[in-house]
């Protein structure tokens, strides 16, 4: 197991290597740098300054000098600075951070606490109105986007309340948080809610038909028991992956979510960097997500092990 | 039947009826079926895949799956209770307690998830007051109880770490841990090896003699009926064909669907006898249960069926004493196949 997460750990290492790159050349691939960015708006070109001005941020240098650069100064901490704002692009991230974690935490929390209920009990009543309405439900969930389903509620919370929630980083009261958060978190969670749902329902269905559910029934369990105790204990892991994988995707949702409902987060930032060609910030905050979603893959496989007593990482 | 008997019978089935509602029409599993079961006795349901063996336990413990199944008749009577009457809450106090059932595939039956001593333990705290420290003791003495080496270990291990023959034997010490006045087990060694399945057996048969229990085994296989049971009720098609004590039945089948039965019978080739001899084997197919014939399922699969098998079905009718069989020409038939 030692060994294993070892391994482990030293292909995740590799991987972000691989991902580093990829990103550094994309990035560099896209036409035009901010210094074209810049000229073009004044609309007037002198190669001097402009030479000058790619030399000050380091553009003139060949493309894998520059990628050492970058990954040496990510080393040392130190992620240089933003074109645009010209200050440290960790101060920049930094503290854009926390507001996404709790977007993101929130919707994660919302689709397992949602979706795995109503799947097991939409698997548990299966063929009924309830099963029927659950699925409608859920299938809605997978087929709205979340920017349109942000903005149904901007409109619903202004038709009914004369208002909407605005973002403010000190929220005052328990209602106000809410708002901020737990709406926005909602309207992107949807989506891995109903997906969620769906895989719990069929994996239920799967497990409920298997020889042990009906020994558990046998033995007098109650069928709360049964279903939850019995089945959904066995049922959980196509879940957590789906979960894991979902955790990924949700910084695309949030790219519009948090535009929409006009929040400072990573992910809304890290679109207003790419437009401006902003590559210190840009490949930073790619690779921070990579490090999650890499990250959120090892801990889905170490709860499978920790679930499944069948699964065991051997050497 | 003495009064002695009737006094002594833990679960009396009475004119049982269960029906499947299926795409292709409703089918008669379990058709008008009776029979008991006393303290300590061995009573063996036999009969091929499909006849409605398994069915048959599974409406006693009032699992068939709802839909497509359901119980539509007769009773089912444990320890003086009615069981098809009971609400699913007060089932639920009896299923594992009272009564328990033993499958087929010990590698599936078991949850993968939970240790073997948790499944036990599971049993015993749904049924009787007990600490779980107490319930876990409990556990491990059951399994002690069974054979398994080491119990003490072995209840920490998941059902994955067993073999075939250790799962099964935990699967009886987890019916057996409430001491059951009726265990069911439903082919309990078909999966197993077979120098397994003589060891489980022995067992089963060692544990209902010591704990006093009613044995309900279901079997295809005439073999272990002859180890073990005092009778026999043989099912064809949905119904009870024949009952008989189990010596009865060998000497004497009245039935010729239990004749080709145990004329398939492979015998243990001893020196001497002829190495090339065929294996006998009842011609045709069980027929499908939502298209039976009007008059006795076997006929067509019957050499000595006449018009009237075609015609009407034969009712069950005692040829000896206690010996009942349902076919129009049972008095014809007589001695070992």
């Amino acid at each position: 197991m030692f060994a294993y997460i070892v391994r482990r750990l030293a292909l995740m290492l590799v991987t972000l290597i691989g991902i580093s790159i990829i990103i550094f050349v994309l990035l560099r691939v896209v036409p035009g740098n901010i210094v074209d960015i810049l000229f073009d708006a004044a609309g007037f070109v002198d190669p001097t300054d402009k030479a000058n001005l790619e030399k000050e941020l380091g553009l003139n240098l060949p493309i894998y000098q520059q990628y050492l650069n970058w990954i040496g100064g990510l080393l040392h901490g130190d992620l240089g600075y933003s074109y645009v704002s010209e200050k440290p692009a960790l101060q920049e991230i930094l503290p854009r951070i926390p507001i996404t974690a709790r977007l993101a935490a929130l919707a994660l929390l919302f689709s397992a606490s949602i979706g795995i209920p109503l799947g097991v009990l939409s698997a548990v009543h299966q063929g009924s109105k309830l099963d029927y309405t659950l699925r409608v439900v859920s299938l809605s969930g997978l087929s709205l986007p979340s920017f349109w389903l942000g903005l149904l509620i901007l409109m619903a919370s202004v038709s009914l309340f004369g208002t909407m929630p605005i973002y403010n980083p000190n929220p005052k009261t328990w209602t106000e948080a809410f708002a901020i958060y737990a709406v926005p978190a909602m309207a992107v969670g949807f989506r891995s809610a109903a997906l969620t749902m769906r895989i719990t329902r069929s994996s239920m269905l799967e497990i409920l038909r298997q020889d042990y559910i009906r020994t558990a029934r046998a033995k007098g369990a109650s069928e709360t028991s049964v279903n939850y105790r019995h089945a959904l204990k066995n049922a959980i892991l196509p879940v957590i992956t789906v979960i894991g994988i979902e955790a990924a995707f949700l910084i695309g949702g949030l790219i519009v979510t948090e535009t929409v409902f006009n929040i400072p987060g990573v992910a809304r930032f890290l679109v207003e960097a790419l437009r401006w060609r902003d590559y210190p910030i840009v490949q930073n905050l790619v690779m921070l997500i990579a490090v999650v979603v890499v990250v959120a893959n090892f801990t889905v496989d170490m709860l499978y092990a920790a679930i499944d007593p069948r699964i065991r990482y051997g050497d | 039947m003495s009064e002695a008997r009737k006094d002594d019978t833990i679960l009396d089935v009475k004119n049982l009826q269960t029906v499947f509602f299926t795409n292709s029409g409703l089918f008669r599993a379990v058709d008008d079926v009776s029979f008991n079961v006393r303290r300590g006795e061995t009573l063996a349901i036999v009969g091929e895949s499909g006849c409605g063996k398994s069915v048959t336990a599974l409406s006693v413990m009032r699992l068939v799956p709802d839909p497509p199944g359901r119980v539509v008749g007769g009773t089912v009577t444990l320890e003086g209770t009615d069981l098809l009457s009971l609400d699913e809450a007060e089932m639920r106090k009896i299923r594992g307690n009272r009564m328990s059932m033993i499958f087929q595939e010990p590698m599936t039956s078991l949850n993968p998830v939970m240790r073997i001593g948790d499944q036990i333990t599971e049993v015993l705290r749904l049924h009787q007051e007990m600490t779980s420290r107490e319930a876990w003791a409990k556990a491990v003495e059951m399994l002690r109880l069974v054979r398994i080496p080491e119990p003490d270990r072995r209840a920490q291990e998941y059902p994955h770490q067993l073999s075939g023959g250790m799962r099964q034997r935990a699967m009886i010490a987890m019916a057996l841990a409430c001491r059951p006045a009726l265990l069911i087990a439903d082919e309990p060694t078909t999966a197993l090896d077979v120098t397994i399945q003589a060891q489980i057996l022995a067992l089963i048969v060692d544990l209902q003699k010591t704990l006093g229990t009613g044995l309900i085994l279901i079997t295809h296989d005439l073999g272990v009926v002859a180890q073990t049971a005092q009778r026999v009720i043989v099912m064809y098609a949905g119904k009870k064909v024949e009952e008989a004590a189990v010596e009865d039945l060998f000497e004497n089948p009245k039935h010729p669907y239990t004749r080709g039965l145990m004329a398939s019978m492979p015998a243990v080739i001893s020196f001497g006898a002829k190495t090339d001899a065929r294996l006998n084997e009842i011609p045709g197919m069980v027929p499908s249960l939502t298209n039976l014939p009007p008059g006795c399922a076997f006929a067509p699969r019957c050499s000595l069926a006449i018009d009237r098998c075609r015609a009407e079905y034969p009712p069950l009718q005692e040829v000896d004493g206690d010996h009942f069989a349902a076919c129009w020409r049972a008095a014809e038939l007589v001695g070992a196949p």
